[in-house]
């Protein structure tokens, strides 16, 4: 089984992580920028993260013979803090370096004027830097939270076809869908999706531009929930192929609408727990 | 308008609980507090003329500012931290951690400390300092200047926080979209609703807020999980038909039925990790909720 997790906050992982996720099978994931839990106070700690993001991280992900991507982006919550906003200024020079793979995380997190603010210039750097966005729909509030990201999207010169909606649920999985957006899923150990119900939405809704993603950060979280949806899937009766297809080819082609999507790893620690870079090809 | 705890109240709570070292150091940093509000207050006259006050402030004859010259010293952004404000960072160390909160408090009244020194405070401050900024603002700011800081507070996952700015000063200055938020903010993160201030009162015939609680309620059965009952008694207050802290199923003490006012202001106001017995709840010094979370669903991650 070959994984790729769409949306995995690996600053705040282990190498531990690291080598469970190749011995489930994770040759590939993407790193979105976000929130850290401490509220930052000044544009020049995210100067230092989005370096990290593109400098660090994929050397530790790159030792551990995983191909690292990120996303790069003002996140909703912090777009309301006046002492962060500068960021959005700072955006353009990121945009255009090649690992960075979409527009995000970006969103709503309270829906406040500030946050459309965000929102909207975001999608339009999307859409001139000819990137893909994505873009989480928020804990609080999610359906009505997810209407007005539609609208914002549909308003905005970046095509519906070009934004992943994530951390969707029963609830918002339809309109997202009817959209004609891609779809995130994001399994955790207590909340957002499990397995199980993410085995009933595939039955229910298909498997077409169906994300499944562990968005393992610094809470409580699992890396290696991917697997485990694969996992279950293949209980229920799926195929392996369909499982190649939501856990490897749509991650691939969403990503790939960037143009950037580079999934050769080149080992810089050898040692023998990696298999070769073939099996990373994926077709970017 | 309902009452705050006495500054008195608060000050002879801490008197019957702490040490002989703390209450002496409480007694220290007390009036060096006091000595910088003075200080400052002469300042301002000589600034503004209207008060030919002596030379030598009280200031730096008190030792208030350690190292800065006459005059140099303002309140938005001092040279050197005044003494007060170390003894305010140091409070927990000397009185311990359940009597922090309130000996903060007494030492932010007696600086009678403006919004530029409380956002300082905050924004420097720990998470334990930042509780008692927010808990200190009923008191000493009157206007809505403070609320980038509750904002702030809201936009944490730390519930210590989430709960501490839901006091009244909240309850009388956030907008409803921003405290609509808020509210469920709290069932998200497990704080007990007991913890907003002025909850029955604002929640009333309010269809929005009733409008999200339903749709919550709806994505967590749609999700096969339990609905937080915090969220009922919160949509038994938004009928309009529901009398100002009698129409919740369970009613607490913090939705009205607090002999010291409608808002629970009191029971919010004061230093929670206290210590307080609850059975204080009538007299001043009634203690505020802490807040740790009772259930909480991890579901503010912001992943």
């Amino acid at each position: 089984m070959r994984i790729f997790d769409p949306h995995i906050h690996m600053t705040s992982r282990t190498t531990d992580d690291y080598e469970a996720m190749y011995e489930a099978g994770v040759r590939a994931v993407v790193e979105p920028a976000f929130w850290l839990g401490q509220p930052r106070t000044s544009p020049a700690s995210f100067v230092d993260y989005f370096d990290s993001l593109l400098g660090w991280e994929p050397f530790r992900a790159a030792q551990y013979g995983i191909a690292h991507h990120c996303t790069i982006a003002l996140n909703p919550k912090e777009a309301n803090d006046p002492r962060c906003t500068p960021v959005l200024d700072l955006l353009p020079r990121y945009l255009v370096k090649d690992n960075v793979v979409a527009v995000g995380e970006i969103g709503y997190d309270s829906m406040t004027p500030a946050e459309d603010t965000a929102l909207a210039t975001q999608l339009q750097l999307a859409a001139d830097h000819e990137l893909p966005a994505l873009v989480h729909t928020p804990h609080r509030d999610k359906l009505a939270g997810l209407r007005r990201t539609l609208d914002v999207v549909r308003e905005s010169e970046l095509p519906l076809e070009r934004v992943l909606i994530d951390h969707l649920n029963e609830t918002t999985v339809k309109e997202a869908k009817d959209a004609g957006c891609w779809l995130g899923f994001s399994v955790y150990p207590d909340t957002k999706m499990d397995e199980d119900r993410m085995v009933a939405i595939l039955h229910t809704h298909g498997l077409e531009k169906v994300l499944v993603n562990s968005a393992a950060d610094w809470g409580k979280s699992d890396p290696l929930k991917t697997r485990k949806v694969g996992d279950a899937m293949l209980d229920a009766g799926f195929s392996d192929d369909d499982v190649d297809q939501v856990l490897w080819r749509n991650p691939v082609a969403f990503y790939g609408l960037s143009g950037r999507l580079a999934l050769d790893v080149t080992d810089t620690d050898v040692t023998d727990t990696h298999e070769g870079n073939s099996i990373l090809r994926g077709g970017a | 308008m309902t009452e705050l705890p006495a500054v008195a109240d608060l000050r002879s709570h801490l008197d019957t609980v702490l040490g002989g070292a703390a209450r002496a150091w409480l007694d220290q940093a007390t009036d060096e507090a006091t000595t910088h509000a003075s200080a400052e207050a002469t300042e301002a006259a000589e600034t503004t003329g209207v008060s030919g006050a002596e030379a030598t402030g009280p200031a730096e004859a008190a030792g208030a500012v350690a190292g800065v010259p006459p005059g140099s010293a303002r309140p938005s952004a001092p040279a050197t931290t005044p003494v007060w404000e170390l003894r305010f960072a140091e409070a927990g160390r000397r009185c311990g951690p359940d009597h922090a909160d309130t000996a903060r408090l007494l030492l932010l009244y007696a600086a009678h400390a403006g919004t530029g020194t409380l956002t300082r405070l905050y924004e420097q401050g720990t998470a334990t300092e930042r509780r008692a900024v927010l808990r200190s603002l009923p008191r000493l700011v009157p206007g809505p200047d403070a609320l980038p800081l509750i904002e702030d507070a809201l936009r944490t996952n730390d519930t210590r926080l989430v709960a501490a700015a839901l006091g009244p000063y909240a309850a009388t200055h956030l907008a409803p979209h921003d405290w609509r938020q808020a509210v469920l903010k709290c069932l998200f993160t497990g704080v007990p609703v007991d913890a907003v201030a002025g909850l029955a009162r604002r929640a009333r015939a309010d269809a929005e807020l009733a409008r999200m609680l339903g749709d919550y309620a709806d994505e967590r059965t749609a999700a096969g999980r339990k609905v937080p009952g915090d969220l009922y008694r919160v949509l038994a207050l938004t009928d309009p038909s529901a009398a100002n802290g009698r129409g919740a199923p369970a009613p607490t003490g913090t939705d009205g039925q607090a002999p010291s006012g409608p808002d629970g202001q009191a029971s919010a106001d004061t230093g929670g990790p206290d210590g307080l017995a609850p059975t204080s709840q009538a007299g001043p010094t009634a203690p505020a909720p802490i807040a740790a979370p009772s259930t909480s669903t991890g579901e503010e991650q912001e992943s």
